[in-house]
């Protein structure tokens, strides 16, 4: 008997679910560690993708749990790709020219099978970097993610040139070209002989898509799922994405789903990732509230004491400072009060 | 071997340097002949070591001592402390607490960032309050940040932390300049007095009964750097107590980020309410009274 990490808001999920994701959590761990981590060149800018099937037509392509850096490749993000009968499916095409090209070549010598759409779950650079390798498919995205990466593309280009050096040769950010509508409810997408289900959630952005395949019991559920990582901020808002990860549960159950393949860090076979990120993003609230209650100002907030847990996460000495940057302003503005216009 | 050859050359470059600098010094003012010795001290150090003792070795060290500290002697002292992120995450909002332990007789501190391309950000007259500020500010690129500390003996005490940053900073606009917003709140005040030094507290040595005030100045804090957009910037804040008393004084400079938020500490909760005054560099009023 594995429990699952029990949180208020999880708990009704957790309870309604013993089923659907604990049928599946004896062999949770066996999913981490069988993580088929890539083995990158970085004389020859080979990232040493490899496609680690999850069900029969299934497959996730792991990346590093850390934050960019070059030894790694810039590689940190979980993409997929999906065989249909009618060709392939591809979730999110990573950072770079360079790593499109080589998950395309991965994809090509994994399925006979042609690729035929890229669907990106929201607007993070290494959702739709690699495009240029999948320029001659149709790319799929909802309208807020489009927009989105129109307004941040030449940004993110810029900085990850910087961050990622060679690897990002010749890397120039080709958008999707087509509108994925998305209902509140929800709505299925068939593509061959596979129905998947889409779920247009927020709070880790303004627009984060969660794909499940009930067929083989999968889920990619984007950014807003982190295991053993510090979740990324930029776009955050705090409340809907809390409240977005109390839905969850309940939509990957009605699905079937077996795995959970965030997009960053460990695949794992129980809700563990989305625990960990609602225990994180609750600390970070409850603790930027006191903090700016009682005055102090960002470099004391920069400097508090954070939990060991989250300490023990990947990137968390580059990924927290984000966090304060993005987030902590917000909450000292709560706090203060308008002045009194005096006489002019 | 090469890299050993190549950085004798930019040692041999940076003495050149040093020793024009030297002879291009203007004589001494009337007012400076009575520090002639101090100077002569400084030009000593610079002749023998480019970089003036800076830890960061830095060379524009030099000429900004000389432009902004007066030309006057300065030291490398461990009392004053600079923080700041290991990386400015937003180059628009650079987090950085200043605070100064153990020094007497304080007048003012000036807060430069080397490789900004402006590089006085800040001049803070604590009066009344702690020696320490906190605040964000505008990066360029990765720089030492540093405060110099006035003492009144007329010695500077110079203290600095590196902050690493991917750039553009100060070639940026504003949000509020973007959308056009700012003209709806220029000049409007927001802030608080919290009691007790935080926990994690910039201030010297937590004070019994301290209090710390946090102050929002809305305006867009433009640089000049921006294409078709002039300088346009707070330059003068002050706050005073029920009384008039003067508590404290700022000049700020084009770096201060926009909206910009300061936090200073007091040795004991200032009484009533607080009034802040100050202008821009085109002349408009700030005057608001927090209660």
């Amino acid at each position: 008997m594995r429990s699952i990490p029990v949180l208020p808001g999880l708990l009704a999920a957790a309870l309604a679910l013993p089923v659907a994701l604990a049928a599946q959590a004896a062999d949770a761990s066996t999913t981490a560690t069988t993580a088929t981590a890539p083995v990158v060149n970085v004389e020859r800018l080979d990232y040493g993708l490899r496609a680690r099937a999850l069900a029969p037509g299934a497959w996730v392509v792991e990346g590093a749990n850390a934050d960019f850096t070059v030894p790694n490749g810039c590689n940190i993000i979980n993409t997929g790709f999906f065989s249909t009968g009618a060709g392939v499916v591809v979730v999110n095409t990573g950072t770079s020219r360079k790593y499109g090209e080589q998950l395309r070549a991965l994809i090509a010598r994994t399925t006979a099978e042609p690729v035929v759409q890229v669907i990106h779950l929201n607007l993070h650079p290494d959702y739709f970097l690699g495009n240029q390798g999948f320029a001659d498919v149709p790319r799929l995205a909802t309208p807020a993610t489009r927009a989105g990466m129109a307004r941040e593309a030449e940004a993110y280009a810029t900085n990850l040139y910087r961050l990622c050096g060679d690897w990002m040769k010749a890397t120039e950010p080709l958008l999707p070209d087509r509108d994925l509508d998305v209902p509140a409810a929800g709505r299925r997408w068939q593509v061959g002989s596979r129905e998947f289900e889409l779920h247009e959630l927020q709070g880790h952005t303004d627009s984060d898509l969660v794909l499940i395949d009930r067929a083989s019991g999968t889920a990619f559920v984007g950014g807003l799922v982190f295991t053993d990582r510090i979740p990324t901020t930029p776009h955050a808002r705090i409340a809907p994405w809390l409240a977005s990860l109390d839905r969850l549960p309940a939509l990957l159950q009605a699905a079937g789903v077996r795995t959970v393949v965030p997009s960053h860090g460990p695949v794992r076979g129980d809700l563990q990732g989305l625990a960990q990120t609602q225990r994180f993003l609750q600390w970070l609230d409850a603790s930027f509230t006191r903090w700016a209650r009682e005055g102090w100002d960002m470099n004391e907030v920069l400097r508090a004491p954070v939990p060991a847990e989250f300490r023990g996460w990947a990137a968390f000495q580059t990924e927290y400072i984000r966090n304060v940057a993005h987030l902590y302003p917000r909450y000292e503005r709560e706090v203060l009060t308008a002045g009194r216009t005096t006489g002019r | 071997m090469k890299t050993s050859s190549s950085l004798r050359w930019t040692w041999l470059l940076g003495l050149a340097l040093a020793a024009l600098a030297v002879q291009a010094a203007p004589p001494a003012k009337p007012a400076a002949a009575a520090k002639a010795p101090t100077a002569a001290a400084a030009a000593t150090t610079a002749a023998a070591d480019p970089y003036e003792g800076d830890p960061f070795k830095s060379l524009p060290w030099g000429d900004m001592r000389r432009e902004y500290l007066g030309g006057e002697r300065a030291v490398f002292d461990e009392r004053v402390t600079v923080r700041g992120p290991a990386f400015a995450e937003d180059p628009m909002n650079v987090p950085v607490t200043v605070s100064v332990q153990g020094l007497e007789g304080i007048e003012r501190i000036v807060i430069l960032v080397d490789r900004n391309p402006i590089r006085r950000v800040l001049e803070y007259q604590p009066m009344a309050a702690l020696p320490a500020v906190s605040f964000r500010f505008k990066l360029e690129q990765a720089s030492p940040v540093r405060a110099a500390v006035r003492t009144r003996d007329g010695l500077w005490h110079v203290g600095g932390t590196w902050v690493d940053s991917a750039g553009g900073g100060c070639t940026v606009s504003g949000a509020t300049r973007k959308d056009g917003s700012w003209t709806q709140t220029l000049g409007l005040v927001s802030g608080k007095v919290f009691d007790g030094a935080p926990a994690a507290s910039s201030a010297a040595t937590p004070v019994p009964g301290a209090a710390r005030l946090r102050l929002r100045v809305m305006h867009p804090m433009d640089t000049g750097l921006v294409g078709g957009i002039p300088a346009f910037y707070v330059n003068k804040l002050s706050v005073r107590d029920e009384a008039d008393r003067e508590l404290l004084r700022l000049a700020t400079y084009e770096p201060v980020s926009e909206n910009p938020v300061f936090s200073f500490d007091f040795p004991a909760r200032p009484t009533g309410s607080l009034r802040i005054v100050g202008t821009d560099n085109n002349g408009n009023r700030i005057d608001a009274r927090l209660d």
